[in-house]
């Protein structure tokens, strides 16, 4: 049975479940609107451990341990696991996940991951590939901004249009069979770039590719924007989601009732100082392991369209003067 | 679009308030200087004497960690006196620690810090062979 | 009155390096080498030790009188020393601020730890 549909889309025959979720943030995060729907807030931003490298890695497994827990499964059920984060190598995510000893995919798709990760992993879900999936998406604001720029004891400030990256994990188990919330179908983005340099400003940067995705989304699936009731990009800020808003008007498709991002959801931009919002892979994943799944699962909303964006910029591109290349991947999630 | 949706920084407050703490630190190097000429030191060894104490002063607060919370008050009030050169030789230093002693200090230090000092020296060869051979 | 002048003068010259952080998106560091060099040069044609005269730290202090520094140093070794000057003045003059912050910030990193969120 044919179940890729229009130019990037796919519609799952037997649309797979989102079994489990669990979320574990940093304490900024726990100080922030979400505090009451994350599974463990950290005190500490180590984690316990002694590097901010070694602090993401733990997040990663315990948050992985803790989906699959609460699942009601052993890690030997899962049969693939998939993640990604922002840190060199993946090394956050490999790290992590080495003690587990189950088969893994490691994703790059920077922000992105969360959405690349649910939308591979229904594909293998559906396929009949495997009984059960579990997908993670993680980042650390110290290990992001080692890698991506200054030290923090730096005395520099951040432009207004920066955002702050999350300090957070959000694993999702997903299971062929189950009673929802389902995986309805699922567009996988392509790399735009429409020439931006300042690794500043992503959220201008990933705009682009997050209408691209939603374009193609509302083309191959012959629907449009208030098919759902929720449409959440990852994290692009609110300069990113103001010109999402305008691309999405000139192309014919009105946004403006049902689009938020999870980048704004996450922070208090008034009083946790924040700037454009948060970002990272951990924002979307972290979010949507906790507060989209509950609003699921009570059907405060029915029909989601969950689009994670990245921008996939390294240190060298930008120093190399290069534009920053853009993704978005978007996942539908529905109630029946 | 893209300039129109991005807000620019604050320029006029980030100037006023890079004036007041930019100034304040010369001032502080000031009354240190007159101190010191005070006491009867050389001119130039003063100035040496001033510029090491604000390094100091400004080693010490990055190492507590309030080095980088002047930094983002003050913008280039921090970043332009000699104790932002102080911040951004420690910062790395102590941010790559786990790196390892020489690959993570000992050459992260100067990421930052150390183009000053190859930009510097190459200017002052300039000026070297401009006061060698035209004066 | 020096006093005054030093506020004055070394505020003027970190405004000077806001509006380059704020309207030429320059990184920091960019802004540093811009500024020694800077300094170095007009120190070089005589310039920079007039504003020195006038206003003590003011001009000393922020980076272009680190520059400042390095270009009387070599002058004065070329003088002493002929052509053999031009290569050491340099860093004969900056060598008692770097060791200073080397050894420090050495130090430093050996007893603190990064202080986690603070940008």
């Amino acid at each position: 049975m044919k179940k890729y549909i229009g130019k990037q889309s796919v519609r799952f025959g037997n649309p797979p479940t989102v079994l489990e979720a669990a979320a574990i943030v940093g304490p900024k995060e726990g100080e922030g609107p979400l505090r009451d729907f994350y599974d463990v807030v950290s005190p500490d931003v180590l984690f316990g451990m002694d590097s901010w490298e070694k602090a993401e890695s733990e997040m990663v497994r315990q948050s992985a341990e803790l989906a699959a827990k609460k699942a009601g499964l052993h890690m030997e059920d899962i049969r693939y696991m998939l993640a990604g984060d922002l840190l060199s190598h993946n090394s956050g995510t490999n790290f992590g996940m080495r003690t587990f000893g189950r088969p893994f995919f490691g994703l790059y798709g920077a922000c992105s991951a969360m959405g690349e990760g649910m939308g591979l992993g229904a594909m293998l879900l559906d396929g009949g590939y495997a009984e059960y999936v579990s997908v993670s998406a993680s980042s650390h604001f110290c290990g992001a901004e080692k890698t991506f720029r200054f030290p923090l004891e730096l005395g520099t400030q951040r432009p207004p249009t920066a955002s702050w990256t999350v300090t957070g994990c959000g694993t999702a188990v997903l299971a062929a069979q189950g009673k929802g919330p389902y995986i309805t179908s699922a567009t996988t983005g392509a790399i735009v770039d429409m020439g931006i340099t300042d690794a500043n400003n992503m959220g201008a940067a990933m705009a682009p590719a997050a209408a691209d995705v939603l374009i193609n989304h509302f083309k191959d699936l012959n629907i449009g924007p208030d098919y759902y009731d929720m449409v959440i990009t990852g994290d692009l800020g609110f300069i990113g989601r103001d010109l999402l808003l305008v691309l999405m008007d000139e192309a014919g498709y009105d946004l403006h009732k049902n689009l938020d991002d999870c980048g704004l959801l996450i922070y208090d931009r008034v009083t946790q100082d924040v700037h454009a919002g948060g970002s990272g892979c951990g924002c979307s994943a972290a979010v949507f392991a906790s507060r989209l799944l509950a609003m699921l699962r009570k059907k405060e909303i029915n029909r989601l369209l969950f689009v994670p964006t990245g921008a996939l910029h390294s240190v060298a591109s930008v120093q190399q003067g290069e534009t920053m290349p853009a993704i978005a991947h978007a996942v539908a999630i529905e109630n029946k | 679009m893209v300039e129109q949706a991005s807000p620019g920084s604050k320029v006029a407050k980030n100037c006023l308030r890079a004036f007041l703490v930019g100034g304040a630190i010369c001032l502080v190097g000031q009354i240190f200087k007159n101190a010191l000429l005070a006491l009867g030191m050389a001119n130039d060894d003063a100035s040496l004497v001033t510029a090491c104490i604000l390094v100091v002063i400004a080693v010490l607060l990055t190492g507590v960690g309030l080095y980088s919370k002047l930094g983002k008050v003050a913008g280039a009030g921090s970043i332009v006196p000699i104790t932002g050169f102080a911040n951004a030789i420690t910062a790395p230093a102590i941010e790559y620690k786990k790196e390892g002693l020489v690959l993570g200090v000992g050459a992260k230090m100067f990421v930052i810090a150390g183009p000053v000092i190859v930009y510097g020296a190459m200017a002052s060869v300039l000026v070297g062979l401009f006061h060698y051979f035209l004066r | 009155m020096t006093l005054l002048w030093a506020f004055i003068v070394g505020g003027i010259i970190c405004v000077v390096g806001q509006l380059l952080i704020d309207l030429t998106k320059l990184t920091p560091a960019r802004i540093l080498v811009i500024f020694v060099v800077a300094g170095c040069l007009l120190s070089g044609i005589g310039w920079y030790q007039r504003l020195v005269d006038f206003a003590g730290a003011g001009a000393l202090v922020p980076l272009p009188g680190f520059g400042h520094i390095l270009a009387e140093g070599t002058k004065k070794a070329v003088s002493e020393r002929g052509l053999l000057g031009v290569i050491t003045g340099g860093f004969t003059a900056m060598a008692g601020g770097v060791t200073v912050a080397v050894v420090f910030g050495y130090l430093a990193a050996l007893v603190s730890k990064p202080s986690g969120e603070t940008p």
